[in-house]
């Protein structure tokens, strides 16, 4: 709970509020402290006595559906500053290995989990079937990881910084072929945390950031019920949001997106309208994913080189988003960043929430 | 629910799978099919999926299929499967239209390729419980 805290303290700082401004709070769940009443345990710790609070859950779709949800709360008139918080130490929390053991239980009990499925086997059918059908090489995914190391390397926070090369990546240890250690997110200790105003609460000098539309996509939680192996809903997630947001694919400036593997990236940058089907592997080694490339993306190094702490590994996007947004993300920061899509992949590309962010003029 | 599970999972059968998982017993697969819409749908469930219609019809599949997808499982997330490991888990796409997971088991597993035909098989889980397996079929 101490993590969340000094999240949120950060966040109602950010913000310009105090803790007593708070009105709603949205938690999510966390490996190594679980409970059925999560936002209620954070929120009796912190001394916090909101009129709405609860927790959400969506795997890794969490952080960006709690902020979706804040947005309708405080947009409905039901909150004025509903503070969203994530985080969980399920690095040193947990004995070695026991993150993805419990992450393995999310697979089907009956028809997957005998079977000795895992996180990241699932991925791994849908990154076999991705280079089978398209052609794309275990390189062309490599490049993705290394891009994004190379972000982390910039921020000072960032779980690993060590560059790292297409070989580096290559030559790590399979995990479940073609999916190898460096393609595969960190487990990280962390906590990330927002506040969502209602424009009318928020004072006219206040340097906000907007959430300008939203969108989900569902088709399946199990991946082998999963209608497609190439196709999810974050085409869907995404279009829904551009379009509530009124702006198209080319005006993004910078993308924050779930990348639990290499894989994962991919398959959304396609899906979502940044690439053609089984062009962004290659795209990322030409350097399209860089600070100055075609879109820069994962600024802060993602799952993969940030790290990932369960929900707020999602967060981690959000926030990351709002930093290129105020312009303070220092040696990472993209260049007249206006406008921000961040994306959140919750369970085997199951669940979607997309979030379009801008810069409040 | 901070230790890592240590046993094989079983499948523990519901009463919407009680009749799967018997006939897996008698080296049968069945499946099931819409009676109202003719849509086929695995896992056995008590609503179609397309038409949401109760009547649902068991099916016996001839159990000849197809890989769809596979990964050779190097490091197993649940430790119950180290010593398993390397091993083959894969979708295979039955010929009545319906996918499903399994590992592709046998000597020659390592061979398996997308597209290769493969075969059900049953094989004895460590609760006692048949599970449902795929092998490879001989390369025509």
């Amino acid at each position: 709970m101490s993590l969340h805290v000094a999240a949120a303290q950060g966040a109602i700082t950010d913000a310009g509020l105090k803790p007593s401004d708070i009105d709603g709070v949205l938690a999510a769940f966390s490996f190594t402290q679980p409970h059925m009443m999560l936002a209620s345990v954070f929120c009796e710790y912190m001394g916090l006595k909101p009129g709405f609070t609860t927790a959400v859950q969506s795997g890794g779709a969490t952080a960006c559906t709690a902020v979706a949800l804040a947005a309708a709360l405080v947009e409905a008139g039901m909150c004025k500053h509903v503070l969203v918080v994530t985080g969980d130490n399920r690095l040193s929390g947990l004995p070695p290995g026991g993150a993805a053991a419990m992450l393995a239980q999310f697979g089907h009990p009956e028809f997957e989990q005998p079977y000795g499925i895992s996180i990241p086997a699932a991925y791994a059918l849908v990154a076999q079937r991705y280079m089978h059908e398209y052609g794309v090489l275990p390189e062309h995914l490599a490049a993705i990881a290394v891009t994004q190391r190379g972000h982390a390397a910039l921020h000072p926070h960032a779980h690993m910084r060590e560059p790292i090369t297409i070989a580096d990546v290559m030559n790590s240890r399979i995990i479940s072929t073609p999916l190898k250690l460096l393609d595969c997110c960190l487990v990280s200790d962390g906590a990330a945390a927002v506040v969502l105003s209602a424009p009318e609460n928020v004072s006219a000098s206040a340097d906000g950031i907007a959430l300008l539309g939203s969108g989900q996509g569902h088709t399946h939680e199990h991946i082998s019920s999963a209608p497609s192996l190439l196709d999810f809903g974050c085409a869907q997630s995404a279009e829904q949001a551009f379009a509530r947001a009124g702006v198209a694919v080319s005006d993004i400036d910078v993308a924050e997106i779930y990348d639990s593997f290499t894989i994962t990236l991919a398959v959304e940058l396609e899906s979502m309208g940044f690439f053609s089907k089984g062009e962004a592997g290659p795209a990322a080694a030409a350097g399209a994913l860089g600070l100055k490339g075609q879109l820069p993306c994962n600024t802060h190094g993602g799952l993969l080189s940030y790290g990932h702490s369960g929900a707020a590994g999602g967060m981690f996007h959000v926030v990351e988003a709002v930093n290129q947004l105020k312009h303070r993300a220092g040696p990472r920061q993209v260049d007249d960043a206006e406008l921000a899509l961040v994306h959140g992949d919750g369970g085997i590309l199951s669940a979607h929430c997309s979030l379009i962010l801008g810069r409040v003029h | 629910m901070n230790k890592p599970v240590m046993h094989k999972p079983a499948p523990l059968p519901t009463s919407d799978t009680a009749e799967y998982w018997q006939a897996c017993n008698r080296d049968e697969l069945l499946y099931q099919r819409c009676d109202n819409c003719s849509h086929v749908q695995f896992y056995p469930r008590r609503i179609c999926t397309v038409c949401q219609s109760n009547d649902l019809g068991w099916h016996r599949s001839a159990q000849k299929g197809t890989i769809h997808s596979f990964t050779v499982v190097h490091r197993a997330a649940n430790r119950a499967f180290d010593a398993d490991v390397p091993f083959v888990l894969a979708l295979i796409d039955l010929d009545e239209g319906f996918r499903m997971m399994t590992n592709v088991i046998g000597e020659e597993c390592r061979t398996a390729t997308i597209g290769r035909r493969v075969r059900v098989v049953f094989e004895q889980h460590s609760s006692g419980q048949k599970l449902p397996q795929a092998i490879l079929e001989p390369l025509a």
